[in-house]
């Protein structure tokens, strides 16, 4: 049944398959480099080809008190802002899908500008808002930065959910004598609900990685990215560094891996149906 | 009890409504769109030379002074940057979108998408720290053009003051390759998604009218593809405008706008021509937005 449309499909000529094929190492091998070299004993250079195979920096790595400092402080940033998130971006949604409003078509605008402007201008703007308020920067500016660029990952998930989702289904259950609060909890959240993951987890690798934004915002906090950020500049701790970029590969990889393999099934149940 | 309170509200679907719209709107407002109101103030303070300190009082002298040939100088070489970026990034982006759109077959198209994916939503910042391993003077890449014995081509190239420098890991191409690299994954999207559109019968009609594939490729393809090339460079173009990161990482002493905007408000301590600053990308932005629209760029997005 799926096989029927892939087997129409024109061959690709083997030079367009070898340039595809370019691109997409392209933007995948960097990121094992990375790995190869928390395995190199040299400590001062990045000498390639390795002199020798070592795995004392990820122990090294975790002996470091302020790396679990960091790490610590980005995951508590991540999961309030992500909970922001999910909060501020499904009730956009909720109100976009379900009614016609003035001024319906600005909301998307205004909740897709944080990302669509360069990180420096959010950065900047609200490090002269809250300066400007006298309000000390602090791990709650943090967050509150991040939650702005969040929402709107939230937002388009849970949004085209909403949309693929049958109002049929909610007026049933309606008629079947459910109230809002039992239609929303047997009906609404099932159909949802990982739309909420898919971009609940979209939003915590977003704020998990972010670095931009951040510089702007925290005060003394040094979250993950920006130790790695200092390290950028003034290289002291290399084979550490290594070791903290691979790690937070490993953290950010898995919530972005399945959340877009459930986009893609969601968007693949959608066109059986059809 | 739920029943009577359920009633309540399915009856006032405007209040409803609002209780939904006010606090992620309210956020926005407040947060977002007051930060951005207080940053466009900010540009018509001023400081003062002698104290340093931020003058709140109307003038402007500070958005003056973004347009003093030094800052023109920094502006013209972030747009130029961006601009090339841009072009090599449709170029890179094309085939592999083409690809994924025409010829993968859905398992496959499926398993690229989320190839394509993962770099784009995963740390940028971590992204740029691996070209610093790739880029180092003794790194993986020097190894290898050493390999083919290109290193005097590479230190002739390095040569030329305006793109080179000591190493490609301090040096424009150095950020030039990075910068491509990062945002590589936004053009390829937005192409996918405009070559998707073209209907198969319309590449066949084409053939079956004696083109060759080649001509289909110029006169069908490439013109219907444009408004997802323009919806990517809108992502390239503004993501270069404005980051410092990589200027701070690999670049020299010549100055990116990002780069410029962190080092005035950081340790010049000069906020309004930080906040003036940043208005030259948002209105490069808004200018280009309209013509993004204007050539549909935004059906594609």
């Amino acid at each position: 049944m799926l096989s029927k449309s892939s087997d129409t499909r024109p061959k690709a000529s083997w030079a367009l398959t070898l340039a595809a094929l370019g691109t997409l190492l392209f933007l995948h091998v960097p990121m094992w480099i990375i790995f190869l070299y928390t395995l190199t004993p040299e400590e001062a250079t990045y000498t390639f080809p390795l002199p020798g195979f070592t795995t004392k920096w990820y122990g090294v790595a975790l002996q470091r008190p302020d790396l679990w400092r960091s790490l610590t402080l980005s995951f508590q940033v991540a999961a309030i802002a992500t909970a922001a998130a999910l909060i501020l971006g499904t009730f956009a949604a909720a109100a976009v899908y379900r009614s016609n409003f003035f001024g319906r078509e600005s909301i998307s605008f205004l909740l897709v500008l944080p990302i669509a402007l360069p990180g420096i201008v959010t950065g900047i703007a609200l490090r002269t808002a809250i300066g400007g308020l006298d309000i000390p920067f602090s791990f709650w500016t943090i967050v509150i930065g991040h939650a702005t660029f969040c929402v709107v990952v939230v937002y388009n998930n849970v949004l085209a959910r909403f949309r693929r989702t049958s109002a049929t289904m909610i007026e049933a259950s309606m008629d079947l004598g459910a109230n809002s609060f039992q239609t929303f909890r047997h009906v609404v959240l099932p159909n949802i609900a990982t739309a909420l993951l898919a971009g609940g987890m979209l939003a915590f690798a977003l704020s998990f990685d972010e670095v931009i934004v951040t510089t702007f915002t925290a005060g003394q906090q040094t979250t993950l990215p920006i130790w790695i950020f200092s390290q950028l500049s003034r290289p002291r701790d290399r084979p550490v560094t290594n070791v903290v970029a691979t790690i937070v590969i490993l953290i950010t990889f898995l919530p972005i891996f399945f959340a877009q393999k459930i986009s893609a099934e969601a968007s693949d149940t959608e066109g059986e149906m059809k | 009890m739920l029943n009577r309170v359920s009633t309540y509200f399915y009856r006032r679907p405007r209040l409803v409504l609002a209780i939904f719209l006010t606090p992620p709107i309210l956020y926005m407002l407040v947060v977002y769109l007051g930060s951005l109101f207080s940053l466009l103030i900010n540009g018509f303070y001023s400081i003062d030379d002698f104290t340093g300190i931020i003058v709140r009082e109307f003038t402007l002298r500070t958005y003056a002074q973004t347009f003093n040939p030094a800052n023109r100088e920094i502006f013209l070489r972030t747009a130029s940057m961006a601009a090339i970026v841009t072009v090599v990034d449709a170029m890179l982006a094309f085939p592999l979108a083409y690809y994924i759109a025409k010829f993968a077959s859905r398992r496959l198209k499926t398993w690229l998408l989320i190839g394509v994916t993962i770099p784009l939503w995963s740390s940028y910042l971590v992204r740029v720290y691996a070209w610093k391993l790739i880029l180092a003077k003794e790194g993986i890449l020097s190894w290898f053009i050493d390999l083919f014995h290109l290193t005097g081509v590479l230190d002739w190239l390095l040569s030329f003051p305006a793109i080179g420098g000591s190493s490609l890991s301090l040096s424009p191409i150095g950020m030039f390759i990075v910068f491509v690299y990062i945002w590589l994954p936004y053009m390829i999207i937005p192409i996918q998604t405009a070559l998707e559109r073209v209907p198969a019968s319309l590449l066949e009609a084409s053939s079956d009218l004696g083109a060759k594939p080649f001509q289909t490729f110029r006169n069908v393809i490439l013109p219907l593809a444009f408004p997802g090339v323009v919806a990517g460079s809108i992502f390239t173009f503004s993501l270069t405008l404005g980051d410092f990161i990589v200027p701070l990482t690999l670049g020299n002493s010549k100055f990116f706008v990002g780069q410029a905007v962190f080092s005035y408000q950081g340790t010049g301590g000069n906020i309004p021509l930080a906040a003036a600053m940043t208005m030259g990308p948002v209105l490069i932005m808004v200018v280009y937005l309209l013509i993004a629209r204007k050539l549909g760029a935004f059906d594609a997005l």
